[in-house]
């Protein structure tokens, strides 16, 4: 178990203030901050109820739903080729990363696997799809703090990478390209030295990113020591990815458990940061998209010749069973609990995204900041509407 | 105050892949801790791990599991085993209605009841994880809330006492996260019907065609039946339709 620093213990201190201020003094004037749901800072129609004492936040509660597609109960009138299309849309800025675990749980009911050079694809793409999602991030977290030429920067090189999703699949933002047993299609000639050049593009773009925002004094005073999340209290809450990872606890799914995915061929790192402050949560990202980058590069040197489908019937039947597969998405731990019947479609389907969790600490971490900091805070926590409310 | 760290980074090698031995060590481990409260468990070797406890020993489990290293909050949501009484709505509609099926089967580790809850806790440390079910009887329709354990579970036990009806004892605020306050009825059980569904049938059934062999085997008649089956369908359509 770790032991809390100072800055940790400080921000526990500052908690419970917040509480007993709240306690004590109901009396006086405070004020409620209604934050969305259009507000530009909550990356889609997020609302923030906070009540605020002065500047400080004594009370705040996110209030989601408005968005929410019932993809749970659409599933079990899919079949389960069929479900692939909905949940494309849940994190729809890494949508393939989305298909993947739950293509890989209806390969493990019915005990087959993709044949290599699809795992190596589907590797690939997923990566790419890592690196779309957290390159717009990147810029983002920029124009919260009143920066606007990163988000510029993020939009056009992310473009890039969207079009070589596109050369591959045929979808810019919902690929559908995942199938049980393999891939759809082969990567179209030139893909491959195509997708060298923009990792290129993409590594001078984190540089670019470091040196505007990370390095800016600006950025750094508004966010080191900002939204400390003990390494305790991330794992009470479920908090997943690079929010885990900066808190301190190195557990990455791509390297700590065995799938039939190609991430153990390559050469690469789990990056945590000790501090657990909004600054940690961004600079892990910013890391995560390098070592991606390395990863496609790597992986697109051994990619196997060979089928990317293997044999199943035309009319796909999933035996009964159970099974949990999660993987590490761009947003952090998303993972799908597929019961089936031995039907054509899912008996029942719980996804377990990513920004549920990862927005739910929302109360907690926003208790005793200032009000500017609450953007700060929300930004580096990153979430994605449809990944909350699915 | 310790001034702020410098970046570090970890580099540590993968740890070995947890085998068999592990997972019943951590039954084991488990049934020390909460006795015949542990009803059944099942292990697909290297690969996961099932327990199923008594409703009354919901919260003691994760209090066990956490003492044993399962540390990290996945998620906490209901089942339905009811088969669903309106089927997929792809049925051919012109063939005869089947008997919908109304037994109840509970998957892994079995059950007694028609809802179960069931949650996932993972060790960070051995990197392996364990999906706690429990069966939630009708009267009193609840279980203990996990929120004093894992301050996690408090938005999926609102989802799940939203989407099932599941009650959560000890839960400070179960108000609904999605759905306007006063809707009415429970949308993930199986005998909520999904009423898009219903309205309108599923636009694929439209495009089916019985396979050719299926037909007669006069040329003539082989050609016809495909449009006479295709009109038959868009007949049934249409009342539907006007409904909507």
């Amino acid at each position: 178990m770790t032991t809390l620093s100072d800055r940790q213990q400080l921000s526990y201190i500052a908690s419970q203030a917040a509480d007993a201020r709240l306690n004590v003094e109901l009396e006086t004037e405070g004020m409620t901050l209604n934050i969305g749901p259009q507000h530009p800072a909550t990356h889609g129609t997020l609302r923030i109820i906070c009540r605020l004492d002065g500047e400080q936040v004594v009370w705040a509660e996110p209030s989601c739903g408005y968005m929410h597609r019932g993809y749970e109960k659409l599933t079990e009138v899919r079949t389960f080729p069929q479900v692939t299309t909905l949940v494309n849309r849940i994190d729809w800025l890494g949508s393939f990363a989305n298909e993947v675990p739950f293509i890989l749980a209806a390969e493990k009911l019915m005990e087959i696997e993709a044949p290599p050079r699809a795992q190596v694809i589907r590797t690939i793409l997923f990566e790419l799809s890592r690196i779309a999602n957290v390159s717009l991030f990147l810029g983002d977290l920029g124009v919260q703090m009143g920066a606007i030429t990163p988000v510029f920067l993020a939009f056009r090189d992310r473009e890039y990478v969207l079009n070589l999703i596109e050369g591959a699949t045929g979808g810019r933002f919902h690929p559908n390209f995942d199938r049980i047993g393999g891939l759809k299609d082969d990567l179209p000639k030139g893909w491959i030295d195509e997708t060298r050049q923009v990792m290129v593009k993409l590594r001078e773009f984190c540089d670019i990113i470091e040196d505007l925002l990370f390095g800016n004094e600006i950025f750094q005073s508004r966010m080191r020591g900002i939204g400390i999340i003990p390494a305790d209290v991330a794992k009470d809450y479920g908090l997943s990815g690079a929010n885990l990872r900066a808190s301190g606890v190195d557990h990455d799914l791509r390297r700590d458990q065995q799938l039939p995915m190609a991430w153990d061929k390559a050469d690469w790192k789990v990056w945590t940061h000790p501090d657990g402050d909004s600054w940690a949560r961004c600079w892990v990202r910013l890391q995560e998209t390098r070592e991606s980058c390395k990863i496609v590069e790597q992986l697109l040197d051994q990619i196997p010749a060979g089928p990317i489908m293997t044999k199943v019937p035309r009319i796909i039947k999933v035996p009964a069973g159970e099974a949990w597969v999660s993987t590490e998405n761009p947003l952090g731990e998303m993972g799908y609990y597929v019961v089936s019947k031995g039907d054509l479609g899912p008996f029942r389907v719980k996804i377990r995204s990513a920004s549920f969790n990862n927005i739910s600490i929302v109360p907690w971490a926003l208790k005793g900041v200032y009000v500017p900091d609450i953007i700060t805070i929300l930004a580096s926590l990153y979430f994605i509407l449809g990944d909350i409310d699915r | 105050m310790a001034p702020l760290s410098d970046v570090t980074e970890t580099d540590d090698q993968p740890l070995a892949l947890p085998g068999d031995g592990l997972r019943e060590g951590i039954v084991d481990d488990l049934r020390r801790r909460i006795g015949d409260a542990l009803i059944d468990s099942h292990i697909s070797p290297n690969d996961d791990l099932w327990i199923r406890v008594e409703t009354g020993a919901w919260r003691q489990t994760a209090e066990a599991l956490k003492a044993a290293g399962f540390t990290f909050f996945s998620f906490l949501s209901g089942l339905d085993w009811l088969p669903s009484p309106y089927g997929k709505g792809e049925e051919d509609p012109t063939a005869e209605p089947v008997e919908p099926d109304t037994e109840i089967r509970q998957g892994v580790t079995g059950g007694a009841t028609r809802f179960q809850v069931f949650a996932r806790l993972v060790d960070l440390d051995r990197h392996v994880g364990v999906t706690i079910k429990a069966d939630v009887p009708d009267e009193p329709f609840a279980v203990d809330s996990w929120t004093t354990v894992f301050a996690g579970a408090n938005w999926h036990e609102r989802e799940t006492h939203e989407m099932f009806g599941i009650g959560f004892n000890g839960h400070p605020d179960l108000r609904n996260m999605y759905l306007p306050t006063d809707f009415e009825g429970y949308p993930l059980r199986k005998d909520f019907p999904l009423l898009s569904r219903m309205i309108k049938p599923w636009p694929g059934i439209v495009d089916v065609e019985p396979m050719p062999e299926q037909g007669t085997a006069g040329e003539g008649s082989a050609s016809d039946e495909p449009d006479a089956a295709r009109g038959e369908s868009a007949a049934d359509d249409e009342p539907a339709g006007e409904q909507s």
